[in-house]
């Protein structure tokens, strides 16, 4: 009889597992589905190449679009090299004391800051004080600053992953640190280092919040041609449409969604691609 | 100096000059927040700001109790935690115990999806989908209301607090595993009596972690829960957290300088004093469960 209880009171508990996970799998389902439905029908070629209007019919996100790529452009160009670069420090030249302990903190504490506080920052330093205005330059740095601790985070796990041994061996044959790191460490740990990346990147596609605080305008009828131009991207011009009251606006805004997540999608993909292929080493 | 030494000195030169951008980065946050506040704080006594229960910064007669807002927080806060705890441990517990290992290669990715969604497309979804499928339930129900938010906050750290969960389970000793189901026990009796009690710091920064994300989380609060700060607990009406109060600012066209564009400073000190707390009460457990 106690037996057949404790059978019973794990396939009860199981089944309610099994129930739970298969919820998580659906509410991804209805909000895919839902997205979908709401926006197919307002998504076009010309939905691409037109600029914004007060009329959806003919609106469309052309100026996002070009504001992303450049915004993601200019992000990457600054945080991949400073992120990189401190998570080699970190594992290769810091003293594991009480400095590196402490800078580890900071990373893994400015990871966990609300993405609005980033916006802040930047409102404050960047478009105030560096007199940088409401341009590409403003929005990417704080970006920038935004996904340095992810990056910086992925890469070290990356390095870490590395055996010892090729350090070792690299060491004992004479190489000077440098030599190690860029002849050795980084291109067995690049797979890593380039997924924790893209998808660090693919983060920033996706935030709104810090860019709002810098002023980025939600109106943009031209496409940014310089670093110093306005901009607005992608999740702005939606968030500018699901905001208003109209039910069209909400059919673009999803229409939006649709190509912000295949994009996303892409992303997720190259990075899973490169993981699955390339990584030699893994934690 | 010979060339290799000279190329090793100034790499470590630069690459010490990174290291220093992430210190300067919670430098400049805690110079910024604390300027502006300090000069708020000469117009408003702190204890009227974090005991005052109206906020009404914006119209006159002014007032700044910063407490409706962060009722308005702690309301979305344990909502989404009442749906994501729960859900996460049970997650994780079968990923851990349970799955066979091609369900979890599948379960994984949909965590990773759910987790890399932006959150205005939550916010999105808050406000297009559940607020009137919660209508149906609950006719009186405002358009804005906390209960949508909490909901999709919810789903958002749902992953999160799985994947935290998880890796605690898997650091848990394969001995006393393996000796629990030496002498008899089943999977559940290994997952509630051996594995949770064992991982339960690790449980506990799941939870820490998770809470300070989800007060941080901003745009999915601004588009489905309203912009009413008021002192209530009841998740069918409008509220405003925190982060909603500041984007609502940035929006509009509030003069910098003015006692209205600090007030948005000081409620981001509140907001970073207590996600910086919760961080390094979270991160201290995870350390501490190694």
């Amino acid at each position: 009889m106690r037996q057949s209880w404790r059978k019973q009171r794990e396939t009860l508990f199981l089944w309610i597992c099994r129930g739970v996970t298969f919820l998580a799998i659906f509410i991804l389902g209805i909000l895919l589905f839902h997205i979908l439905k709401e926006g197919a029908n307002w998504l076009s070629f010309e939905f691409l190449t037109r600029f914004p209007s007060r009329f959806p019919a003919k609106a469309g996100i052309k100026s996002a679009l070009f504001g992303s790529v450049w915004i993601i452009s200019m992000t990457a160009m600054i945080s991949i090299p400073l992120g990189v670069a401190t998570a080699f420090y970190l594992e290769e030249y810091a003293p594991k004391r009480r400095l590196f302990r402490f800078l580890q903190v900071n990373i893994s504490n400015l990871a966990g800051m609300p993405s609005i506080v980033y916006g802040l920052l930047g409102l404050a330093i960047f478009v105030r004080f560096f007199n940088l205005d409401r341009s590409l330059w403003a929005g990417s740095l704080t970006l920038g600053l935004l996904i340095l601790p992810v990056i910086i985070i992925s890469s070290q796990e990356s390095i870490r992953a590395v055996p010892d041994s090729i350090r070792d061996a690299a060491f004992a044959l004479g190489a000077r640190p440098w030599q190690v790191i860029l002849g050795q460490l980084l291109p067995a740990a690049l797979p890593g280092i380039m997924t924790g990346i893209i998808l660090a990147l693919s983060r920033a596609i996706g935030e709104t919040a810090p860019l709002i605080m810098v002023g980025a305008l939600s109106y943009v009828a031209f496409v940014p041609e310089a670093p110093g131009d306005p901009f607005t991207v992608l999740p702005l011009q939606i968030f500018n449409w699901a905001g208003r009251p109209q039910v069209d606006f909400h059919g673009i805004a999803a229409a939006g969604i649709i190509v912000l997540l295949i994009v996303l999608f892409m992303m997720n993909f190259i990075a899973v691609m490169i993981r699955q292929r390339f990584q030699r080493y893994k934690m | 100096m010979t060339k290799a030494k000279w190329i090793d000195k100034t790499l470590e030169g630069f690459l010490i000059l990174c290291v220093s951008m992430t210190a300067l980065t919670t430098l400049s946050v805690v110079l910024i927040l604390g300027k502006e506040s300090l000069s708020f704080f000469s117009h408003v006594s702190i204890v009227d700001f974090l005991f005052g229960t109206r906020w009404e910064p914006l119209l006159e007669p002014q007032s700044f109790g910063v407490l409706p807002l962060v009722c308005g927080t702690f309301l979305i806060v344990m909502g989404a935690m009442v749906i994501a705890l729960p859900a996460g441990l049970l997650i994780a517990a079968y990923l851990n115990e349970f799955a066979s290992n091609r369900f979890r290669s599948v379960v994984k990715p949909v965590l990773e999806i759910l987790a890399g969604i932006p959150t205005v497309v939550y916010g999105y979804f808050a406000l297009t989908f559940i607020t009137p499928q919660l209508k149906t339930v609950f006719p009186e129900m405002q358009v804005f209301n906390a209960a949508s938010g909490a909901i999709v906050v919810g789903i958002m750290i749902l992953p999160m607090i799985a994947s935290l969960c998880d890796d605690g389970f898997r650091a848990v000793s394969t001995t006393i595993r393996d000796g629990a189901y030496a002498l008899g026990a089943r999977p559940y009796e290994v997952m509630t009596q051996i594995i949770l009690p064992s991982a339960k710091s690790r449980v506990a920064a799941a939870v820490i972690l998770a809470m300070s994300r989800a007060i941080g989380e901003t745009m999915a609060v601004t588009l489905a829960a309203g912009a009413t700060p008021k002192m209530t607990l009841n998740p069918l009406e409008s509220i405003q957290t925190m982060t909603a109060y500041i984007v609502q600012v940035s929006l509009g066209d509030t003069p910098a300088g003015g006692i209205e564009y600090q007030t948005v400073f000081a409620v981001a000190a509140l907001l970073f004093v207590m996600t910086l707390t919760m961080n390094l009460i979270g991160n201290h457990f995870i350390y501490k469960g190694r």
